[in-house]
């Protein structure tokens, strides 16, 4: 059964998944991380508390994180010709993923910085700093090892949201596994690319906790 | 340049470097009703001064502080810096100013991902100075705090009282005229809080800063303080020398705090007793013995210690008054000839 025309469908497979996961994750992080940000500096007990602001981005990134993603994907896939052309292969995939992504990373990085004892902040309030300088060399730096630790929960999560997307053509291994292992009943295919899932998230995960790991200055 | 040695009260005026005036402070509750943390707090703070602010927790003593940098906005009342109210300048204004008061913390918040240095460096980044200028300034304050070997650590590296000392230097990196503690011993173990107070003792003749140091213990404020406020329920009970408030406490919680607490024995509470004050001058005279051989009655101590307050010894005894009331109002009056500070302790010290 394992051919060279499976191995390499399964090999595009592995670089397809990647490749969808990656980018996901790091446009997702460029929408996430700031709209967190905002969210902790614009709260009532943030450095610049502004309500509305703080509500309004409250009641979007709710509403997008109760949307269950395979529903999402379904949803936006007007968006998504609108942006890439088609709602095909992997980049049109790219779009789902971010938009499902993007709040459940600003909800990660929000609590990151939350967790920075207030009396840091209140130290540099009290040197005179004002609230972007407490946010570029206090907020991001302190919360760092913590924010990273949440990237590597957040590029996991998107890979398993990239093998769903394979129900509606956006391929990788989720779309092998689908079309392969559940509609033809191929067993064997189905166990590999399972496999090669778990192999995948393992590693995302050890190599983003190492890398957190090593730019935590509280451990001595 | 007036550097607040002790004893100078009344050969000069210096200037007053924080002034408030009736300052109050409510902060809204869920019930509408709003809690009241200051009540028309009156103060005057002299250049040079090491002046504390003690008393208990809840008392308003934090919120006190932070009135005085404007991280709290008082409800009414006012801040008067180097003669600037605070309320009347713009945000950037007040960012600058906040430059020129250094703070501490009972937490020392320190930046964790930051190496001593470079927590040093912090205040001095905000104030956009250029960077081979901080970096040899930060080394100078961690030279005087006696860090210099610690530079490249984090603070996870650091003990309690290390960290206080990069956070010491930390807020004298911009050069501050004042220097706020906020219960910056009170995390430490006795001997390293001496160490901490000494190094803020030197800065402050060294430096000429003036330091205003909130604590709710008594020994902090014996061991450096110059003048000392009250702070009792969100209000002022008493302030002045702190050798004046524990020779003659007025308010009952002055009274609290200077009286030796803990260390009474309860068969003595029914009688009558005495608090006697040495001061330097008879510290050293045998006043119990004399009265001994006066009166012929022995006397029972129930506490004495010693202690230097303002670089005098002075010592405090507090004995029980025999059970004869006339024998003991002649006690007293042969104790008050001797010029001696004393005074009929009541109730439950």
């Amino acid at each position: 059964m394992f051919d060279a025309v499976v191995a390499k469908m399964i090999g595009n497979g592995i670089l397809e998944t990647l490749y969808m996961t990656l980018t996901s994750t790091l446009i997702a992080y460029i929408i996430g991380l700031p709209l967190g940000v905002v969210l902790v500096v614009t709260d009532k007990d943030g450095i610049r508390p502004i309500k509305w602001i703080n509500s309004v981005l409250n009641v979007i990134v709710n509403i997008l994180r109760s949307i269950p993603f395979l529903i999402l994907m379904m949803f936006v896939t007007p968006l998504t010709r609108a942006i890439i052309g088609t709602s095909l292969g992997p980049t049109a995939t790219i779009v789902p993923l971010v938009i499902g992504s993007a709040p459940f990373i600003a909800r990660l990085v929000e609590s990151s910085i939350k967790e920075i004892d207030r009396g840091v902040i209140e130290a540099a309030q009290s040197m005179g700093a004002m609230p972007m300088q407490i946010i570029w060399k206090v907020l991001l730096p302190e919360a760092r090892p913590s924010i990273l630790v949440g990237s590597a929960i957040a590029v996991t999560t998107i890979l398993s949201y990239s093998a769903m997307a394979g129900i509606i053509g956006g391929r990788g291994l989720g779309d092998i596994a689908i079309r392969y292992g559940y509609h033809r009943y191929d067993n064997g295919i189905m166990f590999v690319t399972v496999a090669l899932l778990v192999v995948i998230v393992q590693v995302l995960q050890e190599v983003g906790m190492m890398i957190a790991r090593k730019n935590d200055k509280r451990k001595k | 340049m007036y550097y607040g040695k002790r004893g100078d009260d009344g050969i000069s005026t210096p200037e007053t470097i924080v002034s408030l005036k009736n300052l109050t402070k409510t902060f809204p509750t869920a019930d509408g009703a709003g809690f009241t943390a200051l009540k028309d707090i009156s103060l005057d703070i002299k250049r040079g001064e090491i002046f504390g602010i003690i008393g208990m927790s809840g008392a308003g003593k934090s919120t006190l502080v932070r009135c005085i940098n404007y991280l709290e906005r008082p409800t009414s009342g006012t801040v008067l810096f180097q003669g600037k109210d605070l309320s009347q300048l713009s945000m950037p204004e007040l960012y600058n100013l906040r430059q020129s008061i250094g703070m501490i913390f009972q937490q020392f918040n320190l930046l964790m991902q930051r190496t001593a240095l470079q927590n040093v460096c912090f205040p001095l980044e905000i104030a956009g100075v250029e960077k081979k200028e901080r970096i040899r300034r930060a080394e100078e304050l961690l030279e005087l705090v006696g860090l210099a070997d610690k530079r490249d650590s984090y603070p996870s590296q650091l003990s309690g009282g290390q960290c206080q000392r990069v956070a010491i230097a930390r807020a004298l990196a911009t050069n501050p005229q004042v220097l706020l503690c906020d219960e910056a011993t009170s995390a430490l173990d006795p001997s390293t809080t001496r160490g901490v107070l000494a190094l803020i003792r030197e800065i402050n003749e060294k430096l000429g800063i003036t330091v205003i140091i909130i604590t709710h213990e008594m020994a902090v404020i014996e061991e450096i303080c110059h003048k000392v406020a009250i702070i009792d329920e969100g209000r002022i009970a008493e302030y002045g020398p702190v050798s004046d408030i524990f020779t003659h406490p007025k308010s009952d919680a002055a009274k609290r705090l200077v009286l030796p607490q803990g260390e009474r024995t309860d068969e003595f509470m029914g009688g009558r007793r005495c608090r006697i004050v040495f001061d330097g001058r008879s510290a050293f005279e045998p006043v119990i013995s004399n009265l001994v051989l006066e009166f012929r009655h022995p006397i029972n101590i129930l506490y004495a210690n010693t202690k230097e307050i303002d670089g005098k010894a002075v010592g405090q005894m507090i004995i029980a008054l025999p059970e004869d009331d006339r024998l003991a109002e002649r006690m007293l009056g042969s104790l008050h000839t001797q010029g001696l500070s004393v005074e009929e302790v009541t109730g439950n010290v």
